[in-house]
């Protein structure tokens, strides 16, 4: 059915690598108007992943949009990432997802059958979701993207933010890292199968089950990476709850083969730009192998939730993520050292005996 | 001397077309890649590393780089050079081409008929090796063999004992991947099926146990 088409050759960066850089949007979002209105609970000051809008005591409306170009070749695949990655925001509000929109540009050149597929499996994402998919918009243009926007609820006194982590939180984060250098090895043709099947199975399951099981433990800050990889995410939080926190690369999680392919060199550009843009929040001194940089700031499209949570309850709710099969490998990445700093500061430690 | 224009690409082509060359080279010689992107030239330089070879970059003016890429003897003195001015141990490249004896161990039994003989036998095997007067220069550990270099192996002590003689030790990491062992690994460093093709390409005898 794909006829030999390989969707991820339309797009010039795939997935969240796509991003624009967090410098140059920041300094774009810098000129725009502030907007203000009393029932905005959350707005785009601090990075957030979505706008929420109080509309009752009991009810905040959620709201969010994301799309991309092709990250993989297989034209159902793809939809089903592109909506567990934009479904994903809403999860990572605290929210449950409950309408969503296609958001879709397709070339006129292509067999209406791959725009089918692509929304097929944005379709069944929703549907797993639990949420209903009416309509939406496309239009033709050379690059194929696709995308959802979702609407979600929540209670307004349970939105998670991505600022208030304190000093003693456990870092936790619920998928493995590495799906922009995976991908890029793909691309190449230098993955082996089993890295192939790992990052589709990151990148398309959703966030659903690891967030209704984190609403049972105390959250004091969550966030879902995706394109600015998981320093560009820290730092994010760490810059807006005044933190000072330590990340443990070895203990994180990442998929198979992703040390190798940074090592060769497979890492999309979207890993330095991000670099560019957390060294700033790194402190001085640090001697780390490239490797773990690259690890650490790849972009990822449909990444896991990055969760700051109290270290008395982080050990119990490892031990249930585990159990509720949420299909991913969960990890400690690090702690809050401290918080109530003016500046938001992040320490790499690579543990005994390491550079 | 190879050219490698990767003018206009965007990643992963310029690495993908590096890879390429380093494989047309036979172990000896100069790669010059041609790039119009930073992100290429450090994913270029990055390839070039991995691959045991010695790499430099020049900014050419109008966002054009060119990377050269010295691989085989040639390699010696640039990485010697190197040497000393490299703040990142992982600059320092390595030649890859004057391998001696390599030692491929793709199981942890050795010969066929009772697998439980089989693991003795490649217990005593690996102690023998290192009772040998001319060490091996890498051992490689793949499929099963990967099983040899984890925590509870019975071999750790040997293989250690080698490592300290200055033996490379390396495991497959697609297979510490597949058997569930990856942070269990105790002993050398994780390799690919590119650098253990290379291994065993540039190797004047390999040994199979």
């Amino acid at each position: 059915m794909n006829d030999g088409i390989h969707l991820t050759q339309f797009a010039k960066h795939g997935g969240c690598a796509a991003k624009i850089g967090p410098d140059t949007l920041s300094g774009v979002l810098e000129r725009l108007p502030k907007f203000t209105d009393p029932s905005l609970l959350v707005g785009f000051e601090t990075s957030d992943d979505a706008a929420v809008y109080q509309i009752s005591d009991d009810v905040a409306v959620i709201q969010t949009l994301d799309f991309f170009t092709p990250v993989v070749d297989d034209p159902y695949t793809f939809g089903q990432v592109a909506a567990a990655n934009a479904l994903s925001d809403v999860y990572a509000m605290g929210g449950e997802p409950k309408i969503a929109l296609n958001i879709v540009e397709f070339p006129g050149e292509l067999s209406p059958d791959i725009l089918g597929e692509i929304l097929r499996g944005g379709a069944d994402k929703v549907h797993e979701a639990g949420a209903v998919l009416v309509g939406g918009h496309s239009i033709q243009d050379d690059v194929p993207k696709y995308g959802l926007s979702v609407t979600g609820f929540v209670h307004p006194d349970k939105i998670y933010k991505n600022y208030g982590c304190q000093a003693g939180d456990v870092l936790i984060l619920t998928k493995q890292l590495g799906s922009g250098i995976v991908n890029t090895a793909v691309k190449a043709q230098m993955a082996s199968p089993e890295a192939e099947r790992e990052v589709i199975r990151v990148m398309t399951t959703l966030n659903k089950k690891a967030k209704e099981t984190a609403q049972k433990y105390t959250v004091h800050a969550c966030t879902d990476v995706t394109g600015f990889g998981l320093l560009g995410h820290c730092s994010e939080m760490a810059s807006a709850s005044g933190a000072r926190i330590v990340i443990r690369p070895k203990n994180i999680a990442y998929i198979q083969g992703a040390k190798e392919y940074a090592r060769m060199g497979l890492i999309p550009g979207g890993a330095y730009r991000n670099r560019d843009h957390v060294e700033p929040f790194l402190e001085a001194g640090q001697v780390i192998d490239e490797m773990w940089l690259d690890l650490l700031c790849d972009p990822q499209t449909s990444g896991g939730l990055l969760m700051a949570v109290p270290e008395s309850e982080a050990d119990s709710m490892l031990r249930e993520l585990a159990r509720a099969e949420i299909g991913t490998e969960v990890s400690f990445v690090g702690e809050v050292l401290e918080s109530g700093c003016e500046k938001g500061r992040m320490v790499l430690e690579m543990g005994e005996g390491d550079r | 001397m190879i050219t490698v224009n990767a003018m206009g690409d965007i990643c992963p082509i310029p690495v993908v077309k590096t890879k390429k060359a380093l494989g047309e080279l036979n172990g000896s010689g100069q790669i010059e890649v041609l790039v119009d992107n930073e992100t290429a030239v450090r994913n270029v330089m990055k390839m070039a590393k991995s691959s045991g070879a010695a790499a430099e970059q020049e900014k050419l003016g109008d966002g054009r780089y060119r990377i050269l890429i010295t691989v085989g003897e040639a390699a010696v003195s640039v990485a010697e050079e190197n040497r000393g001015k490299a703040d990142d141990p992982s600059e320092a490249a390595a030649c890859r081409t004057c391998l001696g004896t390599v030692v491929s161990v793709g199981s942890d039994r050795m010969g066929d008929g009772s697998d439980e003989l089989g693991h003795i036998l490649m217990k005593s095997f690996l102690f023998a090796v290192t009772q040998l007067d001319e060490l091996p220069d890498k051992m490689l550990f793949y499929n099963g063999g990967a099983k040899l270099t984890v925590e509870g192996s019975e071999c750790l002590e040997d293989l250690k004992t080698l490592e300290e003689q200055g033996v490379e030790i390396l495991t497959c990491g697609t297979c510490l991947d597949y058997h569930g062992i990856k942070d269990k690994l105790a002993v050398g460093g994780v390799t690919n099926m590119y650098s253990i093709v290379e291994i065993l390409q540039s190797a004047v005898n390999v040994i199979r146990p």
